[in-house]
């Protein structure tokens, strides 16, 4: 059974990391002037096509309309968080400079599997999500858990799992008192 | 307000601490026409941050005290005893308060918890009866918002409907209800301060499931509810200005000055003809403390010597484990279905399988049941603390969430003397303070109680045929974050710091509005107790006025 990410999945995601939905609705306007102290807060085409490869690896295989979600996803997460941004690219130039030296390659170029390889080579899996920590541990916190957190925490994700309203989604009042997914 | 701190001119009432107590009591001083200022020591927290918050809370790399920004050498604390006491976790410094990571459960106390000493020999009454706060538990529950039903056999008497109906029961409430039916337990509603419909300018509850520690969508009450009264009332609630010790006159009878630090270094000193102090069970009797003089070298309202003393708690039982079909947890993050069937006769058995207790092991504090929406582990924290992805990682999320259920309860602890919030003064705050120490240890009677929850917990899971998984009881037990009895209300100044009004026996201007004023808590969470106290202080301070 394919279980496809949609537009109001992106959204249900933005709203439980407290991000903008700008990014839901239109693209950002990249050659809009930045206004006085405003950092860049979009990021580039290399790091969303990173994000969207890591998420191929990290989301189950019936999952389906990735790209359109983590585009709309990260769009809208680092437009309100522009240290949220940062925290990404450089984790992403972190994952490109290992995979440079293991692959010879960028990530995002890298085969599914060689992904998947990438990361557990790197302990990925075992490494714990801090912001401050380690290369790997940033990696963990910015990139791995915050797709997960972005899949899990709406409708499709959750239902993945026995959920239709998990924790994080403003799902409303009538699902808790069902004995069956709806 | 954030930009100018200087002290108000001809202030009535000054009002320490932004929590429920204090805000309640500001917005009902206001509204009668006095002037009142609050002086909260946290920050005004942006209420368009609440997401991130929520984001932040999801995620195992940030921990609880994170959340609302707690910790630090301002919170700087000391815990010593045989049990470990995880202040930061348990409060909330700011506008708002701890209401703004409370779980909103809202339940009154029982006539019995006001004599205890009288019926059961242990702790002491109080000087007020259940008759006397009645018609204030109303007030309070209109105040706050609570969706409840009058469902409840055990409950005390009331005189109206709750203000909201109660949601309604959860599909693991039924699984719970046809067990408890067999054993020969009832189980009831609970009454939540948290919007089923919308209430007050705030809207219902749509379900985000993050109570504890965030609500995004404001149908959870939190005080800042009535920080916006008080101030369109006329309040003022100045925030990041921690009052570092209260002055009194020559004569020692009355408090003239809340002294207080801001953010920019400046000290300053709020005059005013009434003081209430409201910031919470640990804090309220740290600055009584720290407010000695040479006529009161033990510290201010302290000539009974029990300030800080008598700090009690709500202990936490729990019985969870695993059951052969979907229990539907984690939807919603409050519970919907409680039995308070051994809240004043715990040792009671029951026709259908739960054993009395008998002889000395009848001797035991309230017990109230919770039945858990939220039990095992939450598919979002599964999925963020696995370490793993893809396939594999779905399979042990879905394996993991499902079938889990959780009977949990609160226990009543004793108030003992040795327990107490004291000053250790070989470690200080931001401000060169000594911070607070907390001495807290568990006794016989307590453990006994916390054992007889867990057996009855048992038979229940029992009756589903589930697999125990895990038990908190007397060895293993947290505090459910209640801080209780360090300003203890009495008729006798000797034995108590404040009297049934809620003013201080030392000090003619000085009250005290909390948890930390009541001699015994029983077993219900305490917020609507704090709230109809200090609706019912707030009068006395305007007579006063």
């Amino acid at each position: 059974m394919s279980h496809e990410l949609t537009r109001r999945d992106a959204i249900a995601a933005l709203s439980a990391v407290g991000a903008s939905l700008a990014g839901c609705v239109a693209a950002p306007d990249s050659t809009e002037p930045l206004e006085d102290g405003q950092t860049s807060d979009t990021l580039g085409a290399h790091e969303r096509e990173t994000l969207v490869a890591a998420a191929e690896v990290l989301y189950p295989t019936d999952v389906t309309g990735v790209e359109d979600f983590v585009g709309r996803y990260v769009d809208g997460r680092v437009a309100d968080r522009p240290e949220h941004a940062d925290g990404i690219a450089s984790a992403v130039e972190y994952l490109d400079a290992y995979c440079g030296a293991w692959f010879d390659s960028d990530f995002a170029t890298l085969s599914p599997e060689e992904r998947d390889e990438a990361l557990r080579r790197m302990q990925a899996d075992e490494a714990g999500p801090h912001p401050d920590g380690s290369d790997v541990e940033r990696l963990r916190y910015y990139v791995i858990n915050d797709l997960l957190l972005a899949l899990y925490a709406t409708p499709t994700g959750g239902r993945l799992v026995g959920i239709e309203n998990p924790p994080g989604h403003p799902g409303g009042l009538e699902s808790y008192q069902r004995g069956d997914q709806s | 307000m954030s930009g100018d701190r200087t002290p108000s001119e001809d202030a009535d009432v000054c009002v320490v601490g932004a929590g429920p107590a204090g805000t309640l009591i500001a917005h009902r001083l206001a509204e009668a026409g006095h002037a009142v200022v609050v002086l909260e020591a946290g920050p005004r927290f942006d209420r368009e941050q609440r997401l991130e918050r929520m984001d932040d809370a999801l995620r195992p790399a940030h921990g609880r005290p994170e959340i609302w920004e707690m910790g630090g050498q301002r919170d700087a604390f000391t815990s010593s005893g045989d049990r470990s006491y995880p202040l930061n976790h348990a409060r909330v410094k700011g506008v708002g308060g701890s209401t703004l990571h409370w779980q909103g459960m809202v339940m009154r106390l029982h006539e019995r918890d006001f004599a205890v000493a009288s019926r059961e020999g242990v702790g002491a009454d109080w000087p007020i009866e259940y008759e006397d706060l009645r018609p204030y538990y109303a007030v309070a529950e209109d105040a706050l918002g609570v969706a409840g039903a009058s469902d409840n056999p055990f409950a005390p008497p009331r005189e109206q409907s709750h203000p909201m109906p109660a949601f309604e029961p959860s599909h693991s409430d039924a699984i719970f209800a046809e067990a408890c039916e067999s054993l020969g337990i009832a189980t009831h509603s609970v009454p939540n301060a948290r919007n089923s419909e919308p209430y007050d300018d705030r809207s219902a509850c749509v379900g985000y499931g993050t109570c504890q520690p965030v609500c995004p969508s404001g149908a959870k009450y939190d005080a800042t509810s009535h920080v916006k009264k008080a101030e369109a009332a006329g309040a003022r609630v100045i925030d990041r200005v921690p009052v570092q010790r209260l002055d009194h006159d020559d004569a020692g009878e009355r408090v003239t000055a809340a002294v207080y630090a801001t953010p920019e270094g400046e000290t300053y000193r709020q005059e005013a003809d009434q003081f209430v102090l409201a910031a919470g069970g640990v804090e309220t009797p740290r600055l009584l403390l720290l407010s000695d003089s040479p006529q009161y070298p033990d510290g201010l309202a302290n000539s009974s010597g029990l300030v800080g003393r008598y700090f009690h708690e709500h202990l936490f039982a729990g019985t969870g484990g695993r059951i052969d079909r979907p229990t539907r947890q984690h939807h919603v993050g409050f519970n919907t279905t409680e039995t308070h069937q051994f809240y004043d006769d715990p040792a009671g058995g029951t026709d259908g399988g739960v054993p009395p207790a008998d002889g000395d092991a009848a001797d035991l504090g309230a017990i109230k049941l919770e039945f858990l929406n939220y039990a095992g582990p939450s598919p979002v924290g599964a999925a963020l603390s696995d370490g793993g992805w893809g396939d594999d990682l779905r399979d042990r999320v879905a394996e993991a969430y499902g079938n889990s259920l959780a009977v949990g309860a609160l226990v009543e602890q004793t108030p003992r003397r040795e327990n107490r919030v004291t000053l250790d003064r070989s470690t200080t705050d931001d401000h060169g303070n000594p911070v607070p120490e907390i001495h807290w240890e568990l006794d016989d009677r307590t453990r006994r109680t916390l054992r007889r929850a867990n057996e009855i917990q048992k038979a229940i899971l029992d009756e589903l045929d589930a697999e125990i998984t895990w038990q908190v009881g007397p060895e293993n037990t947290g505090p459910a974050y209640h801080h209780m009895g360090t300003t203890r209300m009495g008729t006798d100044p000797d034995e108590s710091v404040v009297n049934g009004r809620g003013k201080t026996h030392d000090l003619a201007n000085c009250w005290i509005a909390g948890s930390s004023v009541f001699p015994t808590g029983g077993a219900m969470n305490p917020t609507l107790s704090i709230a109809a106290l200090s609706v019912r202080t707030a009068e006395h301070v305007r007579d006063s006025l």
